[in-house]
């Protein structure tokens, strides 16, 4: 079948999604009688207008790459886990026990240990929709909607019940220890001699986000593992005919998504709040759907949209702040965004491909009548 | 515990399961004419909000209920767009949709009555009363003998309790709900229209052979998924609670679809199941801890069991839930 050129595949159906959804919310903003084109300057000036605004942009983007990636990854070997959230939320407890467990002497010593722990629960958290999913086939997105809903009860026991200092009123752990402190990029640029604001909670983990975007990319095309889980995805007898097991695969890559949704809680429990409280993952976890779609589960994609995320979510606090239009309108440009470049993909996709293919058709039938025609020459 | 409390919980039971019902319903005709809907909770929000909203500024509850249900049939009518029309991913519809409730609603709240993306508390006509059946012991009497409703009803005979605490004194939405019970089962088992909403979930190649149109089917199945959604989220909002508050959803559309997990797709299955998980919810919300002789369980595990349940049922160890075989796969007619 004759297939439109790779880079409309890639850039111009996205854009073009993208466009419609920011639109629809530019109405939005009109209709609720505030000025969109206000919005969107307080939008970019909130969120790239300072280091202040970059660092919290970059620190919500850092969430959203591992939970994008962890989407991904599962989507690849068509998995769909709607469970980030509940991993994330797992992740954090291990990322918490980890740091409160011993009196960290440098944050050196506490990050492979802390980063062990969240990767360490949050793939255990999906290890049990992946193992029914795998061997007795329940479908993969109710159970992880379901291992949501307890991994929130679970946080909330653990909270209340053991983690909670005695005599505390609030749900939350204690704060940890000195040395479990991540650097902020504050701290990390100082040395340099670049001034990045001090109350901006970016950390460390950007980078650590970067290198799992890097490291996504060369095991899902540069490994076997990742072929066998692409090979899954594309299609499952073709894929079992090769020799791959697919109970294995689905078991592995849903470990690997569970435990990039865990590392999560290594910036916004360990890097940012420095203790665990309730609903730590505020809805990351979904977000990271909107943003590997968008980024057509490709890591480097994942990496741009999780930018653009961060600014929507960095810029929405902002004009929360200074005009009247509610946090929740992001929430509104994220679930249009999820709609148009994932549910209605074909609506943009087949009008543009017919385009192409009309092009196509116009461009052969012009060779042809060209080819009968003797050049002048002859 | 005595046999009023017993029956208060009862109460409390039927009150919290009749939104769950209805939700459930609707995504029995959804997913059995083949269209997965992880969206329910997003359509009863938006049915919340629409009917508080219309139901304060109109002053009428009824109109309220239009408006509850006609929001929650736009957001069907988009998810059957995205999955029917346009052959997407229906469980990234659904997604969609559960985030657009989720938002719309607060920032058209904030805009609409500035309140903090609440609706104003509802009062009168603009709410739901319950419907006092003949001889129940009601309000009405409370005033008339001048004495409190709860002193009266604990004075009386243990028919007496259950009738005017258990069955009386209901909002209708909740009667409806039981009446949709059977309903469903007959238009499903009973109906030219329930025998091809049922095949269309399982073959819809078989049903188009038949030269019956399965797009006309499953956007039919929707928007009756959309009315359901809509008496859900306008008794939440307009019969158990009086007005609109921010995510007062609460993942019910989530436990509803567990509920139909649990009941595999079957109409008087799903009544139980959603009695069952509210009487969960009643109890959780009752006590704070329940004791069984020695072990106290937490609270949290009360409110979890519903979501532990259904994985339980799900992974096929007590009978196993066979989804319908068409569900999730948007339908190609062959060229």
């Amino acid at each position: 079948m004759e297939r439109m050129p790779r880079w409309a595949d890639v850039l111009l159906v996205p854009l073009i999604s993208v466009t419609i959804a920011f639109a629809i919310s530019a109405g939005v903003i009109w209709a609720i009688g505030q000025d969109p084109v206000e919005a969107v300057k307080l939008m970019v000036s909130g969120a790239f207008g300072s280091t202040y605004g970059w660092g919290y942009t970059l620190y919500y983007a850092t969430n959203f790459m591992f939970t994008g990636l962890a989407f991904a990854v599962a989507f690849h070997a068509r998995l769909f886990n709607i469970g980030a959230e509940g991993q994330a939320t797992v992740g954090g407890l291990g990322v918490a026990l980890v740091c409160l467990s011993l009196p960290w002497p440098h944050w050196t010593v506490a990050l492979p240990v802390a980063m062990l722990g969240g990767a360490l629960f949050g793939a255990l958290w999906a290890l049990i929709p992946a193992y029914l999913q795998a061997k007795r086939g329940s479908h993969i997105v109710i159970t992880t909607i379901m291992f949501n809903f307890i991994a929130a009860a679970l946080l909330n026991y653990m909270l209340v019940n053991v983690l909670k200092p005695a005599g505390e009123m609030e749900p939350a752990s204690a704060s940890f220890p000195e040395g479990a402190h991540l650097p902020t990029l504050h701290q990390i640029l100082a040395p340099f001699g670049i001034e990045f604001s001090s109350a901006a909670p970016v950390n460390i983990t950007l980078f650590l986000a970067l290198f799992a975007c890097v490291a996504v990319w060369v095991l899902m095309w540069r490994t076997r593992l990742g072929y066998e889980i692409r090979a899954l995805g594309h299609s499952e007898s073709a894929a079992v005919y090769a020799g791959i097991s697919p109970v294995k695969i689905v078991v592995v890559a849903m470990l690997i998504s569970g435990g990039l949704s865990g590392l999560m809680a290594i910036n916004n429990v360990m890097g940012e709040a420095e203790r665990l409280v309730l609903n730590s993952v505020e809805g990351a976890g979904f977000i990271g759907i909107a943003v590997a779609l968008m980024g057509r589960n490709h890591p480097f994609g994942v990496a741009l949209a999780a930018i653009l995320f961060g600014f929507l979510y960095q810029g929405g606090a902002e004009i929360a702040l200074w005009m009247s239009i509610p946090r929740e309108l992001v929430v509104v440009i994220q679930a249009l965004v999820i709609l148009f470049t994932g549910a209605l993909d074909n609506m943009v996709r087949m009008p543009i491909e017919s385009a192409f293919m009309a092009a196509r058709r116009r461009r052969k039938r012009r060779e042809a009548t060209q080819a009968r025609q003797p050049s002048p020459g002859e | 515990m005595d046999f009023l409390t017993l029956v208060q919980i009862l109460d409390s039971t039927l009150r919290l399961a009749t939104p769950l019902l209805l939700a459930c319903l609707a995504g029995l005709f959804s997913e059995r004419s083949g269209i997965f809907d992880i969206g329910l909770e997003g359509k009863m929000l938006i049915a919340a909000f629409a009917s508080a909203a219309f139901a304060f500024v109109s002053g009428s509850v009824w109109i309220g209920l239009l408006a509850g249900i006609v929001a929650s049939m736009l957001l069907s009518v988009v998810h059957g767009l995205a999955s029917i029309t346009f052959r997407g991913n229906q469980l990234i519809s659904g997604v969609a949709i559960n985030f657009l409730a989720a938002g719309l609603t607060v920032v058209i709240a904030q805009s609409w009555f500035a309140q903090g993306g609440r609706t104003p508390s509802l009062s009168g006509d603009a709410r739901f009363a319950g419907w006092e059946l003949p001889f129940a012991i009601g309000p009405s009497d409370a005033a008339a003998a001048g004495r409190p409703l709860s002193e009266l009803i604990a004075q009386a005979g243990p028919v007496q309790q259950v009738w005017s605490e258990l069955i009386s004194g209901h909002s209708i939405l909740v009667y409806v709900a039981l009446v949709a019970v059977p309903a469903t089962w007959w238009v499903l088992y009973r109906t030219r229209f329930g025998l091809r909403l049922r095949a269309v979930g399982e073959n819809p190649e078989a049903v188009d052979t038949a030269g019956i149109s399965v797009i006309g089917l499953r956007y039919a199945a929707v928007v009756i998924c959309g009315v359901l959604c809509g008496l859900a989220g306008a008794y939440l909002a307009t019969a158990l609670q009086a007005g609109f508050v921010k995510d007062m959803t609460a993942g019910r559309g989530y436990i509803a679809l567990a509920a139909l997990i649990f009941s595999k797709w079957r109409p008087w299955y799903a009544l139980g199941a959603c009695l069952l998980f509210g009487l969960l919810q009643a109890v959780a919300l009752r006590y704070q801890g329940v004791r069984l002789g020695e072990i106290t369980i937490p609270v949290q595990v009360m409110e979890s069991l519903p979501y532990v349940l259904t994985v339980i049922i799900l992974a096929g160890f007590v009978g196993r839930a066979i989804p319908p075989k068409a569900g999730g796969a948007p339908y190609v007619k062959e060229r």
